[in-house]
């Protein structure tokens, strides 16, 4: 399976890339860096269906080339990314998460390549953030992201910077195996995935994007028109059971994000309002975290609190009506210590998600991660409903070059 | 060129004026303190890097390596954007800071794994720099009316004839309730601040060494060693290749820039 995930076209477009490099190693101001990292993961209970794994070992390796020049004003950077699981053969892939070209002027900057990169304010849920595909065999919270190719033109001005993004290719949500653990109840047939677009993956996906700062404020303001990175997921017959299809909807999407820097209070919102063959919808996302500076020492304490809306209800969306409370304990110590804790519970019913995440550095080099995620009370019929049995304790101890 | 010749002829009437100044010892030391501001006034910007080494109590050290960044802005606190090399763990992290005197920072943390930067509280000027012994505030620039000030005495150390000045935060939230600052009488260079918390004990002690000149004006110290009295364990700045006139402009401290950093 190893085999597989390197035979794929990015992989040898990784390789050639690689030779590329590898040239102009000695040229001034080239560095190579990255982790590798070892991850064990054990869940609590049997899996809910008898093809899934239990306990699991897993290894991921990400390096990083960087080469500047003229001062910094051109970049080039090369990311790829590499993991080996135990168990799962779907969560056993490569990834070229970054590999991009920026320049720099004064009035604009352009970034061609494939890039990773965040929208938005909010904590619990990233609503405006659309541009990179989920990399979802990662972590079930979908903060991992697929290198997504675009030529990115930034237009910066007094009124703030306008992004504009041009995205001719389009990278489908991976999801864990039928072995796999995190995965809905059925599993999900990546290989059928269908298109509302007849381009299907080569749809030319735009986006544009006004951001700026303010006194207090920083606020984005954007727009995309393309392939939904969300995929609706349709029961269907696939190879002798049912299984979950992928079906990637043509998405418009206004997207809002602002935060005020108000002393020791960030207060946040995020906001969307889309359309798609489903008809239009509209969601949002707000709340703030107050600091407590010294409360142990050196270390500072923040209260989060938001609250989450989505007009399409819980039946397909995991945040329809919710509230996320949750603690970030930061130690200020020499080996960044930190400590996040926080639960989301629906308003309209019994399901709650924990989660807690720790990490410290150990010596100059290693880093000790700590996670645990419980889905508590989850009904029938819901989004989350497969990861009822998933509880799962997850250790991971990475390696810094 | 117009203006540094005029500075040349104003200072040596301002100095002897400065020694007999008969004022009161509040007037006086504000009068020193705007002498070492009106000194290093006008250096534009300049660029450094910097190695900071944690040390606990048990003498365990731990290193930090940063590029720094800094522009002057007249008439408010100096723009910084600082970027870590190491630890390896934070490579490529970095941080924009618009300081202002009296008011909190405008400051953006870079998370590069996350690609997201993230506009922070900065209301806590007295917090921790990256867990070393030295606060936000103590390494932020040094505006006049960020402080009350009162002469204290004349004192001489390592050799070195100084003034010695009190300071009183006018910013709410500082970590202290007063400073005082040992600035040599030749140069006014600060070589060593104690400082004192709110409460009123002793906390700290902060030694300024291997001072250089560049541009034949500006004084830098090559090493700043901050001491903790209160938990013994001590963080050294080690600071190397001062470049000065960068031609650094606003945008080399915008959010955009903040995203390029590695």
């Amino acid at each position: 399976m190893w085999a597989r995930a390197l035979w794929n076209p990015s992989g040898g477009c990784a390789a050639i890339v690689v030779a590329l490099l590898t040239g102009c190693m000695s040229a001034q101001g080239s560095e190579w860096s990255g982790y590798a990292a070892v991850e064990g993961r054990h869940f609590f209970e049997d899996a809910a269906d008898p093809r899934q794994h239990g306990d699991n070992l897993s290894f991921s390796f990400e390096p990083e080339y960087v080469h500047e020049w003229q001062d910094g004003r051109q970049v080039l950077t090369f990311v790829p990314f590499a993991r080996l699981d135990g168990h799962d053969s779907a969560r056993t892939h490569f990834d070229i998460r970054e590999l991009t070209w920026e320049k720099a002027a004064q009035t604009w900057e352009l970034r061609l390549g494939i890039r990773k990169l965040f929208w938005g304010v909010t904590e619990s849920r990233h609503l405006v953030d659309i541009i990179n595909q989920t990399d979802l065999v990662e972590d079930p919270d979908g903060e991992d992201k697929l290198g997504q190719p675009m030529i990115n033109l930034a237009l910066i001005r007094e009124w703030g910077t306008m992004d504009l993004y041009l995205m001719p290719w389009f990278r489908e949500r991976t999801f864990p195996g039928v072995e796999g653990r995190l995965r809905p109840a059925l599993p999900v047939a990546v290989d059928e995935a269908r298109y509302e677009s007849g381009a299907r993956d080569h749809h030319l996906d735009w986006a544009v994007r006004w951001s700026r700062s303010a006194g207090v404020w920083d606020m984005g303001l954007s727009y995309f028109d393309g392939t939904a990175r969300a995929p609706r997921l349709l029961p269907e017959q696939v190879g002798g059971e049912v299984r979950l299809v992928p079906y990637y909807d043509q998405l418009q999407q206004v997207g809002l994000d602002i935060q005020a820097t108000l002393d020791a209070w960030l207060w946040k919102l995020e906001a969307v309002s889309r359309h798609d063959s489903a008809g239009r919808s509209s969601a949002f996302t707000g709340g703030f975290e107050y600091t407590f500076y010294g409360v142990v020492g050196d270390g500072d304490l923040g209260v989060l609190m938001e609250y989450s809306f989505d007009d399409r209800g819980d039946a397909f969306a995991v945040m329809d009506n919710d509230v996320f409370v949750g603690a970030r304990f930061t130690l200020n110590d020499a080996q960044s210590s930190e400590l996040l804790a926080g639960v989301i519970m629906d308003m309209g019913g019994d399901g709650r998600l924990v989660n807690i995440e720790a990490s410290r550095r150990l010596g100059d080099a290693w880093k000790l991660s700590l996670e645990a995620r419980f889905f508590v009370a989850i009904p029938d019929a819901k989004p989350l409903t497969g990861l009822r049995h998933d509880d799962y304790l997850q250790i991971e101890l990475a390696r810094y070059f | 060129m117009k203006k540094i010749i005029l500075i040349g002829l104003i200072a040596p009437l301002a100095l002897p004026a400065l020694e007999t100044a008969a004022g009161t010892a509040e007037e006086k030391g504000l009068a020193i303190a705007k002498e070492f501001d009106r000194r290093d006034t006008g250096f534009g910007d300049y660029r450094a890097d910097m190695v900071m080494t944690l040390r606990n109590k048990k003498g365990d050290e731990s290193m930090r390596h940063l590029r720094i960044r800094i522009k002057e802005v007249k008439g408010d606190g100096d723009k910084s954007m600082s970027v870590f090399d190491r630890p390896r763990d934070i490579k490529g992290t970095a941080m924009l800071t618009w300081s202002h005197a009296l008011k909190p920072d405008d400051q953006w943390l870079y998370l590069p794994s996350l690609k997201r930067v993230k506009r922070i509280a900065s209301r806590n000027k007295s917090g921790p720099f990256m867990g070393s012994e030295f606060a936000y505030e103590d390494l932020a620039s040094q505006e006049v009316e960020k402080y009350t000030y009162k002469y204290l005495r004349d004192g001489t150390l390592d050799g070195q004839d100084c003034f010695v000045i009190e300071r009183v935060p006018a910013y709410e939230y500082s970590g202290y309730k007063r400073e005082e600052v040992w600035f040599d009488k030749k140069e006014y260079r600060p070589l060593k601040i104690v400082y004192y918390d709110r409460k009123g004990a002793l906390l700290k002690t902060e030694t300024f060494s291997g001072y250089h000149q560049y541009l034949g004006r500006y004084w830098r110290a090559d090493r700043i060693e901050m001491v903790n009295h209160q938990t013994g364990k001590s963080t050294t700045l080690d600071w190397k290749d001062y470049r000065f006139r960068n031609g650094l402009t606003d945008r080399d401290f915008d959010k955009n820039t903040l995203k390029r950093a590695h």
